[in-house]
Parts: C-alpha cells; structure tokens; sequence
C-alpha cells in the first residue's frame, strides 16, 4: 500500500466534498488512482476527457506513483 | 489579437455570470510551452497571452491573445493556434452560473453525483 496525496479540482472537489486528502492505496500508476478515487466519490467523468499531474508535473494516466506522491485529478478543462 | 468576453448564453441557457478555476503553477508552466510551441511554428512572431481566473460577468473579457508578426498570415494562424491549445491543455475550469439558479462545470458530465448542491447557493432556484 502506498501514502498518496491526492487534490482534486473543479467538479472533482465538489464530489469529494474536499481538495485534498491522503489515502493509502493499492495503486501503481495514475489511472489507479483515478478510479479508486471516483469510487469513493461517484465522478463519472471519462477519463479520456481528465487530465493528471504528479508532483506538479504533467503526467499521463500511465504514470507511476510512489509513496508520497501528490496526484493532482483534472477534470475536463475550460479554458478561453 | 484573440479577445474571449463572457457571453450571456450557452448551449441554450442564460448565463448570468462565470467562475473561472485555475490551477496556477501548472498554468503558467502549460501556457509558457504553448507560447514557445507557437514560436517553433511561427518562427517571426512574438506573443504573449492572458487568462483572468475568479468571478466574471457579462461582458467582461476573460483570455487575451496578443500576436505581432511580419504578415497577418502567420499571426493570425499563430493567434488561433495558441487560443486551441490554451482551452485544451491549461489546468483551467469554467462553472457557468444559469439566471435560473442552477450552475454547470463546462465540458464536464452533468453531476452523477446526487448527494452534492448543484443549485448556487446564493439564489433558490424554484
């Protein structure tokens, strides 16, 4: 199990009811993470629609996650 | 030069105002490689770009994309192409507040969740 940050944005907030929390998790990448975290919070957005960053980079859903990552949950933008 | 203002429609709804979310670090990071993207493309332009975040209403102007080059060609190309990438890969959300109450996150799937408030807070939708 792995110590994961994870912040959420925009509707993913609101779904969490917070914009962070730490969870311990059986995740090895970001796409893991993304769909544990929906469970939990009943998102239904497509993750080809999201985007991620970990540790304040960019990622892909690929991405691998170690303890004590921060895992940032974009969902669709609106930029403009 | 690309001006983006608050409309007071979408999609068939009245807007009367909208609230921009932006993740800054990661922003500024995104928007400074599409500025140095469109540079690589459009060799002999300069831009710069603007994006406002927090509450706007009708009328206000929300992004601002400024482009000079040496024919209107490129800086119109390079215009278009630094506005795509900014509503496509920018850590930035827009929430439309609807004159009836209710309020949306733009491209995001209307709320599965049940056991959130969907309705503004600050005005009873009937």
């Amino acid at each position: 199990m792995k110590t994961i940050t994870i912040r959420y944005f925009a509707v993913f907030r609101e779904h969490a009811g917070v914009g962070e929390e730490s969870l311990s998790l059986d995740a090895s990448t970001a796409m893991d993470v993304y769909h544990q975290t929906q469970e939990r919070h009943g998102s239904k957005e497509p993750v080809g629609h999201c985007k991620v960053a970990i540790n304040d980079v960019m990622a892909d859903w690929s991405s691998a996650v170690d303890d004590g990552d921060t895992v940032l949950l974009f969902p669709p933008v609106a930029g403009g | 030069m690309f001006e983006g203002w608050v409309r007071n429609q979408n999609d068939g709804r009245e807007v009367e105002r909208l609230e921009y979310e932006v993740y800054e670090p990661l922003a500024i990071i995104e928007g400074e490689k599409v500025l140095d993207e469109a540079q690589q493309r459009f060799p002999h332009i300069n831009a710069v770009c603007v994006h406002r975040s927090g509450l706007l209403d009708i009328g206000e102007c929300a992004v601002w994309v400024g482009v000079s080059a040496a024919h209107r060609d490129e800086a119109f190309k390079a215009c278009r192409f630094i506005i795509d990438e900014i509503k496509t890969r920018l850590p930035i959300w827009k929430k439309e507040h609807y004159v009836d109450g209710d309020s949306g996150w733009v491209n995001c799937e209307r709320c599965a969740n049940v056991n959130h408030r969907h309705t503004d807070p600050g005005k009873q939708g009937n």
